[in-house]
């Protein structure tokens, strides 16, 4: 069992706050990926899950155990690196077996352990060579399948692919679920790339300053951001946001327009709705149409309502010209509101 | 007919600081190399051939003057002298300087800046101040005329290399692969061994024959604290006066031949170290 638990840990590096108070658990064998841009204090909160930083308070509780206090090489977790920090003086096979060695695992148990990581990463043919006679991706695949050979409780992933390109980037993300899932270990994974979070996690960390925004599953933090700088983060292209004044109660003005909306008693809202959840209608939000991107599997419009910028995906099909008005109705179970003061949903 | 004028004079200079450069490169060469050729060729001379004139330019390949340098008295106990004295510097500095080029490459602590300039600042103080009153100590805790004292003296003198050397080796060390040692089941001294030492053992090699040389030509405080035990430098010097010719360049060429060697085989890593890019 090897259920990660995070209780009021907090990280202070002389007068800044790297970390506020933050509380998590991680079901065993979960998928948990930490997202957020840079400083955000990620990567902070997975070392200190490791054991390469100290914790300024809080605890830190894997399989029931509290391991805060314990050396990274106690705390049965194995790590991959950003930038893979495979050893230079071994071969692929020692780097791979190093770990198992240190446990003083027989020779023909760690000959066993390495292949079958090894093959799993399909580096087989590369057990032989140094560090230097590998590209990036050969390199990213020992680390991984050097951390996979320790069976550990818990794997920590700090952006392991973002040294490589995008389309090797593609692939790994796909090898990486499949052999995580099928090795049965709880896994933590810190991103700033939110389409390799929204794919590979069971639920993501959305972090923002130090703090966590949201921990849900990826459809939720997508669906129901609890922030708005969750709703946007996530979404490429962003979720759109418009003002909306109070028309009486649950109803709110958005740009001329009526809609049902929170029952609460709040000056102003932000009213906010993805591109792809609004369609030409006859009655909606009123739109002039500035860019038309024609992206092959959808068109992008790019448009103005009173004096904010909107976007909205239509199907490729649509002709939209640059000056043309549009009426756009927002799907109603889509639409999600916001309290401009405290940037929480309201819901 | 311009153009044909302006490169022709651009021509000129670049042919003309081509030739100053080479004349220059030519002259620091010869500087260096023709005082240890003729020390060759004088050491491999007869005694006879080395106290006339003129010299020839080509050795005569006898090995008397050596032989005679061997059978001098005292001066194969200087030599082991020599060399005791700086295999103790060699290994103190190392020792003490390494640890020190590790806390400076990987820790932070207060008085850091300070230290590194402390480090530096112990070659500015000149040998001839301090050699005096050294030997005055040295008396008094009766460590003078000791090999070990002088290892002292010299270890004093290698340190600040010791030091600066490691620290940059240290510090091309990447800290992730100690860091992803220690997830793999390595406590911290076991990381050092198994990941960062197989990697700057060149280095630390080339920093303790560094150690070794500055010890083995080190002359000034060797002549000033050493009296019977002297180191072949000392010897050198106290018989400057009285010794046969002969003598003094074998003994210069002993002298300069095994520093010259060393030097030559760790020249990747003082260039590493002055900043010459050398991969």
């Amino acid at each position: 069992m090897a259920e990660i638990q995070i209780k009021n840990v907090a990280k202070s590096f002389g007068a800044y706050q790297a970390l506020n108070d933050i509380n998590l658990t991680v079901a065993d064998q979960e998928f948990m990926v930490l997202l957020g841009a840079s400083g955000c204090g990620k990567s902070t909160l997975l070392r200190i899950i490791a054991g390469l930083e100290t914790a300024t308070s809080g605890e830190v509780w894997i399989g029931g155990k509290r391991i805060d206090h314990l050396s990274p090489k106690d705390r049965g977790i194995a790590m991959v690196f950003q930038n893979y920090a495979v050893f230079p003086h071994l071969t692929v096979f020692e780097n791979i077996g190093f770990g198992l060695r240190m446990q003083k695992l027989p020779n023909d148990e760690v000959t066993r352990r390495v292949e079958r990581v090894a093959g799993l990463m399909h580096i087989e043919m590369l057990l032989k060579r140094y560090s230097g006679e590998l590209s990036g991706g050969q390199r990213q695949r020992v680390a991984v399948a050097r951390a996979l050979a320790m069976e550990p409780d818990v794997i920590l992933m700090d952006e392991p692919l973002s040294n490589l390109d995008a389309l090797l980037r593609m692939e790994m993300r796909a090898e990486l679920k499949g052999v995580l899932a099928e090795s049965k270990t709880t896994a933590i994974y810190v991103t700033h790339d939110q389409v390799e979070a929204m794919s590979m996690a069971d639920r993501i960390s959305v972090m923002h300053e130090g703090n966590i925004v949201q921990a849900a599953s990826p459809i939720e933090v997508y669906r129901d951001p609890a922030a708005k700088f969750v709703a946007s983060f996530i979404g490429n292209p962003p979720m759109n946001f418009l003002p909306a004044t109070p028309a009486g109660s649950g109803k709110w003005q958005v740009a001329g327009q009526s809609f049902d909306g929170p029952n609460t008693d709040k000056a102003a809202l932000q009213f906010a709705i993805r591109p792809e959840d609004m369609a030409p209608a006859e009655q909606g939000l009123v739109a002039t149409a500035k860019i038309v991107e024609p992206l092959g599997a959808h068109l992008l419009v790019t448009c103005q309502i009173d004096d904010a910028m909107f976007r909205v995906i239509l199907d490729s099909d649509t002709v939209v010209k640059a000056g043309q008005t549009l009426t756009l109705a927002p799907q109603s179970d889509r639409v999600r509101w916001f309290d401009p003061e405290t940037t929480l949903a309201v819901a | 007919m311009t153009d044909a004028t302006v490169v022709d004079v651009s021509t000129d200079t670049r042919k003309s600081g081509r030739f100053l450069y080479g004349a220059s490169v030519v002259f620091l060469c010869a500087w260096v190399i023709v005082p240890i050729y003729f020390l060759l060729i004088n050491t491999l001379s007869s005694p006879e051939a080395v106290n006339s004139f003129p010299k020839s330019f080509i050795p005569e390949f006898d090995f008397g003057s050596l032989q005679f340098f061997a059978g001098f008295a005292g001066i194969l106990t200087a030599l082991k002298n020599s060399v005791v004295v700086a295999l103790m510097t060699m290994v103190m500095s190392i020792i003490i300087g390494a640890p020190a080029g590790y806390a400076l490459s990987r820790f932070e602590f207060p008085g850091k800046g300070l230290f590194r300039l402390l480090i530096l600042l112990t070659r500015a103080f000149p040998l001839p101040l301090l050699a005096l009153p050294l030997a005055v100590m040295f008396i008094q805790v009766g460590l003078d005329d000791t090999a070990f004292g002088l290892a002292l003296v010299h270890t004093t003198l290698a340190i600040p290399f010791a030091v600066l050397i490691t620290f940059s080796l240290f510090s091309g060390i990447p800290v992730e692969l100690e860091e992803a040692a220690w997830t793999l089941g390595c406590t911290r001294l076991t990381a050092f061994n198994k990941v960062v030492l197989p990697l700057i053992l060149p280095g630390i090699t080339a920093s303790a024959i560094f150690a070794f040389v500055i010890s083995w030509n080190e002359v000034f405080a060797a002549a000033v604290l050493t009296i019977e035990n002297r180191t072949l430098t000392a010897f050198l010097l106290q018989n400057l006066d009285t010794s046969p010719l002969h003598l003094k360049f074998a003994g210069g060429f002993i002298l300069v031949v095994p520093a010259l060697i060393f030097i030559f085989a760790v020249r990747k890593y003082l260039f590493a170290m002055w900043g010459i890019a050398n991969r």
